[in-house]
């Protein structure tokens, strides 16, 4: 008995030890000396860590608030972590011990305060890092789990404070980092409400009913319209690999994130430990991440877009990489094959179809004798009359009536002629059953197509013969 | 004294301290009926504060509204130059002198002397860079005091034609407005004189300067603001968005966070103060 409690002691304790083996053994990890974080500004990252042990990181972040462009004739007054929207990229290991300082400039009216996904601890570090303008806070943490991790400001209204640009990224990298790539960028989506519509030029203020309805004026990459747009676009190398570190600052939306013309080779989903691969689309919630791998194997421009596409193309949530041909990293041969762009370039014609363009085409023929007509006839029935009338003239029992010995007929080629150049609507009997369709008109057929075609059907599928030339066609098309 | 009292024994002894109750109840009178100068009066009234009871506790029988006594507040702000008066006369509050108890480092920042607050122009605009202790120096010194959060927030609800104009999307919108525009302009933007006068006569309540009261720090906004929704009581570790009265009102919100921000000791450049003065009866 008491073995066996003994036992489910042990076994409970040594589950619980190895359930949080990795948090315990970062929490563990001594920390050797002691550096200053480089901090970076988007669409650029700190480089990758290269050392093998934790170490103390001292981050100095500050707070300001100023007035910058939204989009072209748009200013806003932004709320930053150092001075850009979305805030500087931090950049640690697993286990590294960093000690947080965080000052707030004195011409703020705010005080401010910073939550940290990565942080394991109350508010994610915003109840220690609460700060009034011309102050500063100092609070401390260990990084026990990898992953890449969204920041931003904590303080009431929170919602506000995050809106108007209290947002960006730290990565905590595994121990041994992450699979090297060639280029690697930081690119943040976020939503911006102003009282004005979008585009509405001048100074807006921030909407609070807009943020609370949700319905964002501005949904954009990097903190404002173009960020990452033309002479600001990423760019790479044909054949290299790009990395994107992506965070979504929110405060409502969630992203879609895709690049026009790759598919994410690798997706580390939400910034965690987790790869997908060959992935078009990938969802980033709001709070949190992702990081993508894509090879650029093909030359040209790839348009990064929250795939809830009218975000994309009327909101501003737009970005670019420019994959460059000079100096590439594979050859023109080997990305021609992966996409050779337009090869060729053709009219097209769609074959059959109840209304005929014969402008571009002679192919009305004139015959010499009847049976000239009834050969050409038969050729034109078949283009245009068959789909309905049935090549055996056979017709749709109650919709199409049948041409196969029709007593309609019987009135003449003549109003047959009639028929075809000016359509018939109504009621008609025909062969004892009514039909009440519509024939539409087909004057696009030349008098010569006309009088053959009719000529075609009186001397077809047993119907009585007679013919008809185009002359009398043409008297009749004028009526 | 006269003699004869101290002779007389119990019998004078009452009427000694029925002389002195007199005197003192005469200074008092004349003293409340007198309008302190540069002062406006704000009457006795209620006002809905933004922390009330947990909404669980909410009934219509309670009355969330607070009762305000009648008491004066500065028609302004206080300025560079009266605080230069202040302290030319109480040298132990000067810059080069103050104890880093009561003011940070950063105190009277923007003066260029102990004596000295720089450019003339500068004499009518208010006194910032003070700390807690400072202000309530300053108003002891007058004989007045900090106004409390309550007796600030009922003078400062008023708008220039109404007495409480939180229901006002526009004074809001106005509060709003300078509360997301940083503070580096400089105060001549604003001179003192401009702006606006609210109903009761005080000037510029919103829209100039944060301002310190009394008791700033009862209101506990925590650094944690998403854990505020979970604590109780009126004013004691503030019940955040879900016991505020008004969670629309979120420039009550902006000025409860950055009360909540500051310690006793702290100055900032864009917090002064004015003063405020309860009478006897």
């Amino acid at each position: 008995m008491h073995l066996i409690r003994l036992s489910l002691f042990t076994l409970i304790l040594f589950a619980w030890t190895h359930v949080s083996a990795s948090e315990m053994s970062a929490a563990n990890e001594p920390i050797i000396g002691e550096e200053e974080a480089v901090l970076t500004i988007a669409p650029n990252v700190p480089p990758p860590i290269t050392r093998d042990h934790a170490t103390k990181v001292i981050v100095n972040l500050e707070t300001r608030e100023l007035r910058g462009r939204l989009t072209d004739g748009v200013e806003y007054t932004f709320w930053t972590f150092g001075g850009v929207v979305p805030g500087k990229f931090i950049r640690i290991r697993e286990g590294d011990l960093v000690e947080f300082h965080l000052h707030n400039h004195p011409s703020s009216r705010m005080p401010h305060n910073i939550d940290l996904h990565a942080v394991t601890g109350p508010g994610g570090g915003a109840e220690s890092s609460f700060t009034a303008p011309g102050h500063s806070s100092t609070f401390s943490f260990k990084a026990l789990n990898p992953g890449l991790y969204v920041y931003h400001c904590a303080t009431a209204p929170v919602g506000m404070h995050i809106a108007n640009g209290m947002y960006g990224l730290i990565l905590v990298e595994p121990k041994g980092g992450y699979p090297p790539v060639d280029r690697e960028y930081y690119v943040m989506q976020s939503e911006f409400y102003t009282k004005g519509s979008h585009g509405e030029t001048g100074y807006q203020p921030f909407s609070m009913e807009k943020a609370i309805a949700e319905q964002a004026d501005y949904v954009v990459f990097n903190g404002s319209v173009g960020a990452l747009v033309g002479d600001n676009a990423m760019t790479a190398k044909t054949g290299e690999t790009v990395r994107l570190y992506v965070g979504n600052g929110g405060p409502n939306l969630v992203s879609s994130f895709h690049v026009i013309g790759e598919v994410f080779d690798k997706v580390y989903i939400e910034g965690g430990d987790l790869v997908n691969r060959n992935v078009q689309s990938t969802l980033v919630p709001a709070g949190g991440s992702t990081i993508v791998d894509m090879e650029m194997q093909v030359p040209g421009r790839n348009i990064l877009v929250d795939h809830s596409i009218f975000r994309a193309f009327n909101k501003g949530a737009l970005g670019m990489i420019e994959v460059s041909t000079d100096e590439q990293a594979v050859s023109t041969e080997l990305s021609t094959m992966v996409y050779s762009g337009k090869t060729s370039d053709d009219i097209y014609r769609p074959e059959g179809g109840a209304i005929l363009d014969l402008q571009e085409e002679p192919t009305s023929r004139v015959a010499a004798t009847q049976s000239d007509q009834i050969q050409f006839g038969k050729q034109v029935y078949n283009q245009v009359c068959a789909a309905c009338h049935q090549p055996d003239g056979s017709g749709v029992a109650n919709v199409f009536p049948p041409l196969a010995e029709s007593d309609w007929l019987e009135r003449g080629p003549v109003s047959a002629a009639a028929a075809i150049l000016h359509g018939l609507a109504g009621k008609i009997t025909v062969n004892g059953v009514d039909y009440n369709s519509v024939m539409p008109a087909m004057a696009s057929l030349s008098d010569e197509d006309v009088a053959n075609v009719v000529t075609y059907i009186y001397n077809t599928w047993g119907n009585p013969g007679g013919r008809i030339d185009a002359s009398e066609v043409a008297g009749i098309r004028g009526e | 004294m006269p003699a004869k009292l101290q002779v007389s024994g119990a019998n004078n002894s009452i009427k000694f301290f029925a002389a002195i109750s007199l005197l003192w109840a005469a200074a008092c009178t004349t003293s409340a009926e007198q309008l302190p100068h540069g002062m406006v009066e704000i009457p006795k009234g209620v006002f809905t504060p933004l922390y009330t009871s947990s909404s669980a506790e909410r009934t219509a029988e309670v009355d969330e509204t607070e009762l305000v006594e009648r008491f004066f507040i500065d028609e302004r702000a206080v300025t560079n130059a009266d605080y230069l008066e202040f302290v030319g006369r109480y040298p132990k509050w000067q810059r080069s002198r103050i104890p880093g108890l009561f003011a940070d480092d950063s105190y009277l920042t923007d003066w260029r002397g102990d004596l000295d607050f720089g450019d003339t122009a500068k004499s009518a605009f208010p006194v910032v860079n003070v700390s807690w202790f400072a202000a309530v120096a300053y108003c002891r010194a007058q004989g007045k005091q900090l106004p409390t959060v309550a007796q600030w927030e009922r003078a400062a609800a008023a708008s220039e034609t109404l007495e409480n104009a939180r229901d006002d999307a526009n004074f809001s919108a106005r509060i709003l407005d300078w509360y997301t525009s940083p503070a580096d302009r400089p105060l001549t933007e604003q001179a003192m004189g401009e702006g606006y006068r609210n109903l009761y006569g005080a000037w510029n309540m919103h829209g100039l300067i944060w301002e310190w009261t009394r008791d700033f720090n009862t209101a506990m906004v925590t650094g944690e603001s998403r854990g505020d929704a979970g604590l109780q009581r009126q004013l004691f570790c503030g019940s955040g968005s879900i016991g505020a009265a008004d969670p629309r009102d979120y420039a009550s919100f902006m000025r409860f966070a950055f009360r909540s921000s500051l310690a006793g000791d702290y100055t900032v450049g864009s917090l002064g103060f004015r003063c405020s003065f309860e009478p006897a009866n």
